[in-house]
């Protein structure tokens, strides 16, 4: 649903980038992993057309990107971004209600409403509708504009898209899970799901494919199980990590 | 692949409930929007009545009824005297209407400059787009009979409108594209930017007036305190056509400032046309701030205090912030214009001094409680 061909992007005249191929199916949760500085998070930023690269070109749902007109593809696509910059003090209700825009000819308010509190009660925050924004903690915000992009796209995977730049790095242990399976849902309704992931054993559970990068090139791609093996991610990371099997789960830590 | 099991509580569809309370909750605060912006017309109505009524020649309550019904086509028994009809009609009626008209643009550029700077403390006056005005006008002002010897003297009110307006435009580029960084306006930047920009103008100004005569000199200066002294029916002719255009177009990119407050790639990725809404605002906002300060000086803080006012009462959406701020704003010009040829009359108070005394502390206040946010 979502592909990128040998992407590259220079920056300072250093290669970011250096040809990288993606692709990204409805139905499955893809992950990108790799080490601080490896292109993640500039890999997303090119596959959701944030920037242009010097070469290759990026398609969803068979389109080239700038194909799309901009409120067609917002239909069918959400991205989250790493943090925001909103520092006014709009409330929790009004952030995701954003998140309708693309809808906004519709008339359909019921329909707006609907969508933003099933998308709250996705991210365990129904309760905080009048919350001010600038008073929620890291994780709380994350979780907004992760309701926001739900309430952008709707709850059932089909035919859309969501793409994430580390939505866990602020969350607790629960709500880091409760996220992943927000995503995993939305891929088992047939949705294409994104996401630039830090930890490895979340990404070992809840994605089917990874891309692991290295230093702006592709060490792996294809299924979870085959591209997280200890040896690959010891090189990605430059430190070695080891795997343990706890009841049929596999388990890394650096060692 | 481990695959969690679908929970019960997983639905698409929510509890009727809690989407009731939602609308519920949007019916509530539309509501008490209307009250409010309907409060915000009645101060403007009453600031523009005290506006015309008071003053060395005061009109009774009676008469100004008569007045109003006469206007309204209608007939009243009490007469309306000859010279307050004329105080009203051609010297209070015409400041008036200049004073909500410049009070509405000032706190609507204001509002929409927050909106696309992302940060409460962009004032077109604080970061120099009123100085960049100023200098167009000026350049007019002194200049204009030197560059162009021979141009009839009734397109100088036009010139010094365009004039002005190429210089506030001016400014808000540089200003914008200086406080650029990897694609985000950074608020110290913006800040320092507009305070060489206020410094440029300014130096460039003063460095006009020494080719200035000495009554060019009084007017330049009279006239950089702000002032609404000496509106003609004429000049409120020029100002209305440039201010009803931004008035109307502006409000309409509410929805996409209040995207582009959640950061510029996540308004494109709601599907808004963002380089669309940046040129409009910064377009029509210099417009009406050329206009304004081309016919009335350099009148500060406006911008500042009205939205803030407005997003303490309402919140910071744009689709209310704009509307609300050109009532408040049309309000609190008018009643500033009040207080600045009352209290040492029968001389008149640059309007200008005012509106600093009231925001010179403001914008400190409001420094100092957005300090924390915005440190590296």
């Amino acid at each position: 649903m979502i592909a990128g061909k040998k992407i590259k992007v220079v920056r300072n005249e250093r290669p970011i980038l250096g040809g990288v191929d993606f692709r990204a199916r409805p139905g499955q949760v893809t992950a990108i992993l790799g080490a601080n500085g490896a292109g993640k998070s500039t890999l997303l930023r090119v596959l959701c057309g944030e920037f242009t690269p010097e070469e290759g070109e990026v398609t969803f749902d068979g389109r080239v990107l700038t194909d799309w007109s901009p409120i067609e593809l917002a239909k069918r696509r959400a991205v989250v971004p790493q943090s925001s910059a909103l520092s006014f003090p709009f409330t929790v209700a009004e952030v995701v209600l954003q998140g309708r825009a693309p809808h906004a000819n519709s008339h359909e308010r019921t329909a707006d409403e609907e969508a933003a509190i099933a998308a709250l009660e996705a991210v365990d925050l129904a309760g905080a509708l009048d919350r001010d924004y600038t008073t929620l903690s890291g994780g709380e915000r994350q979780r907004v504009h992760l309701a926001r992009a739900l309430a952008q796209i709707g709850l059932d995977g089909k035919g859309k898209a969501l793409m994430l730049d580390e939505p866990t790095s602020s969350l607790d242990l629960r709500h880091q899970h409760d996220v992943l399976r927000v995503l995993r849902r939305f891929a088992d309704s047939g949705g294409c799901a994104v996401i630039v992931l830090h930890d490895l054993n979340i990404c070992a559970r809840y994605a089917d494919k990874v891309l692991l990068m290295h230093y702006g090139r592709v060490l792996g791609f294809g299924d979870a199980k085959a591209v997280m093996t200890p040896e690959w991610l010891s090189i990605a990371y430059g430190i070695r990590v080891e795997a343990v099997d706890h009841g049929g789960t596999t388990f890394f830590f650096a060692s | 692949m481990p695959v969690e099991a679908r929970d019960s509580s997983w639905s698409s569809v929510p509890t009727a409930d809690s989407v009731a309370s939602m609308r519920d909750r949007v019916r509530r605060r539309r509501r008490s929007r209307l009250w409010k912006l309907a409060l915000l017309v009645a101060l403007l109505l009453g600031a523009m009545a005290a506006g015309l009524t008071i003053g060395p020649v005061r009109i009774d309550a009676r008469e100004f009824g008569a007045l109003l019904l006469d206007w309204a086509g209608g007939s009243s028994a009490t007469a309306v005297s000859e010279s307050s009809r004329l105080v009203v009609e051609q010297i209070r009626l015409p400041r008036v209407l200049m004073g909500a008209l410049i009070g509405a643009s000032l706190a609507v550029a204001g509002a929409a400059m927050q909106g696309l700077f992302r940060n409460p403390l962009a004032d077109p006056g604080l970061i120099g787009i009123s100085a960049g005005a100023a200098l167009g006008a000026v350049g007019v002002i002194v200049l204009g009979h030197r560059v162009f010897p021979h141009f009839p003297p009734a397109i100088a009110p036009y010139l010094l409108a365009i004039s002005a307006f190429l210089g506030s435009f001016v400014a808000t580029v540089v200003i914008y594209r200086l406080s650029l960084h990897d694609g985000k306006p950074v608020v110290a930047t913006m800040l320092l930017a507009g305070v060489a920009v206020n410094a440029l103008a300014g130096a460039l100004t003063a460095f006009l007036t020494f080719f200035a005569t000495d009554q060019q000199v009084r007017d330049v200066t009279f006239w950089l305190l702000g002032s609404l002294g000496g509106t003609t029916w004429m000049k409120v002719a020029i100002v209305t056509p440039c201010v009803l255009v931004g008035l109307t177009l502006i409000p309409l990119t509410g929805r996409a400032l209040n995207a582009l407050l959640l950061g510029e790639a996540e308004a494109m990725h709601l599907g808004f046309d963002i380089a669309r809404t940046k040129t409009l605002v910064i377009l029509f906002t210099a417009l009406m701030v050329g206009a304004a300060v081309a016919f009335s000086g350099v009148i500060g803080f406006v911008g500042l205090m009205v939205p803030h006012v407005i997003r303490l009462a309402a919140g910071p959406d744009h689709r209310f912030l704009l509307p609300a701020s050109a009532v408040l704003g049309a309000a609190l010009l008018v009643t500033a214009d009040l207080v600045a040829r009352c209290v040492v009359a029968p001389a008149e108070l640059p309007i200008g001094i005012l509106t600093a005394v009231l925001g010179a502390p403001f914008f400190l206040w409001l420094l100092l409680r957005t300090k924390a946010a915005w440190q590296p």
